[in-house]
């Protein structure tokens, strides 16, 4: 892998740029492999750079219907945080932060991780005495996150409006210092050229269209351009299509994909270096680097695959930004787009073995997958190269939806970002 | 946007007067004391989220408030029918 860094920008400069090494090769899969992923988003990337980093196993194939990270990879507006409410999920997501703060100059990549602050607003009480009891549970759990009250929040974000005369008046904050947001491409290119390095395969335009299951063991996958190939395991990580890929295989999840939108507006001059989210009036935004206002929108209720949404939620969005940002009321969107979200009852992700042997989901990352790309791919490798989960992830088991332990996130989930 | 007819209004109306409540014909199990864990998760949470056709359960929130089925595309957003409560569809869904 060629090293990126400054001297290497001056170098290449020198020739007009036009002798850079390719990212990542372009191969011909193999017959059998020891691990196929299915599915190359970032969780799937993710997952091949640590199996073949941390666990020594490098004949790994990662199938990508499409284009890597042409999925929700592409299609999130990039928040990290970690400030979840109970220990199982706070584990989780703080591997993952802990991950993300090294990952750059891990992955010899910049994902443009920007540690700016996540704002959760309170307008009521109810949001006051929630956020301080997410609070205090995180102080417990050893991860920064505090209240800031109206005051304060003004002085730390003017152009929020904290006044009395808003509709839903803000009582106060909590904030996350360590949170903030990343470059969501940058990671996804960042975990395959790492991956590709290190001998990963990453076989794109390759659509999986059947399981080669015998005696509840998997085999193999068939996929539509290169027949059937060969696994000992096999991990899916396809978001949006988990029940599909599910349905091949032969069982359900306790999963349900529907789409969820973001858009983006004209760059504007930088007003606002931080991100806020309001549970409550229901939207958030940050401001991206190039100037344009990444803002988010909720989810349609109901079961849908068609990468867009409604029109009625745009526009409940759309009301609730200028709500919070009066200033923001004139300024116009220039691009609008849906992602499919594999949803859990408990809003919380399944990252499991399943009833057929071998084969392994990683699904149900919702509203919130992106935050959670390295600590998602770290641990179902470790599951992948074991056989059996991380104790980080076992709570995560889809076996919870039988025996009743669920990771009820709705209120730290929040607003679907 | 959707735009759905009601069965028991009889007219089209915008998909905001409109609440999806998910899978239809989904039966409680009659003893649910007899049930395993097993069963039991799987009435509860386990679904078919299908990329394709699937028979969903509607209820016209800001209208009528009552629940009626649809059957509709889940890629193109076509709904193919919609039927009351206790009746079956004519499309059917793999």
């Amino acid at each position: 892998m060629q090293k990126y860094s400054g001297f290497g920008l001056f170098k290449h400069s020198l020739t007009h740029h036009e002798n850079w090494q390719r990212v990542w090769r372009n191969p011909t899969p193999k017959k059998k492999y020891d691990v196929i992923i299915i599915g190359g988003g970032g969780h799937g990337l993710a997952t091949a750079y640590y199996l073949a980093k941390e666990h020594g196993i490098t004949n790994v194939a990662v199938l990508e219907k499409g284009h890597l990270g042409g999925g929700n990879a592409c299609r999130n507006t990039t928040i990290v945080r970690s400030n979840y409410l109970w220990d199982e999920s706070a584990a989780l997501y703080e591997h993952s932060m802990q991950l993300w703060e090294g990952l750059a100059q891990e992955l010899n990549y910049n994902v443009m991780f920007s540690q700016r602050g996540v704002y959760h607003t309170c307008h009521t009480l109810q949001d006051m005495r929630s956020n301080e009891r997410l609070v205090a549970a995180n102080r417990l759990q050893g991860i920064d996150n505090e209240m800031v009250d109206a005051e304060q929040l003004q002085k730390e974000i003017p152009s929020l409006d904290c006044s009395k005369n808003a509709r839903y008046p803000i009582m106060g904050a909590s904030v996350q210092r360590r949170a903030g947001n990343a470059r969501h491409d940058a990671v996804a290119w960042g975990y395959a050229r790492a991956a590709d390095a290190l001998g990963v395969d990453l076989i794109q335009s390759c659509e999986v269209i059947d399981m080669e299951i015998s005696d509840g063991k998997i085999t193999g996958v068939k996929t539509k351009q290169y027949g059937v190939l060969k696994a000992d395991r096999v991990g899916c990580v396809v978001a949006g299509n988990s029940g599909v890929l599910a349905k091949m295989a032969g069982f359900e999840l306790p999963v349900e994909s529907h789409p969820l939108q973001a858009l983006v507006s004209e760059p504007i001059k930088p007003f606002l270096d931080t991100v806020v989210m309001s549970n409550h009036v229901h939207g958030y935004m940050s401001q991206s680097d190039k100037g344009d206002l990444v803002i988010g929108a909720g989810i349609d209720g109901w079961v849908g695959y068609g990468q867009r949404g409604s029109y009625g939620i745009i526009e409940h969005t759309i009301q609730a930004i200028v709500e919070m940002f009066p200033c923001t009321s004139r300024v116009r969107m220039n691009r609008q787009w849906g992602g499919i979200v594999d949803a859990c009852p408990d809003a919380s992700p399944i990252i499991s073995e399943t009833p057929i042997k071998n084969l392994f989901f990683n699904c149900g990352w919702g509203t919130g997958g992106f935050k959670g790309t390295p600590g998602s791919g770290n641990l179902f490798a470790h599951t992948l190269a074991d056989g059996k989960p991380h104790p980080i992830a076992e709570p995560f088991s889809i076996q919870r939806f039988h025996t009743g332990a669920l990771i009820d996130e709705h209120g730290a989930a929040g607003v679907a970002h | 946007m959707l735009h759905i007819y009601c069965p028991h209004c009889g007219e089209y109306r915008e998909e905001e007067e409109f609440h999806c409540a998910g899978q239809a014909h989904i039966a409680r199990p009659l003893e649910p004391e007899a049930c395993s864990d097993q069963e039991w998760g799987e009435y509860l949470f386990f679904r078919k989220n299908p990329r394709g056709l699937h028979h969903e359960l509607w209820v016209h929130a800001a209208g009528c408030r009552k629940f009626f089925n649809m059957t509709r595309d889940t890629q193109s957003y076509e709904i193919k029918e919609v039927y009351k409560i206790g009746e079956q569809p004519s499309v059917v869904a793999e």
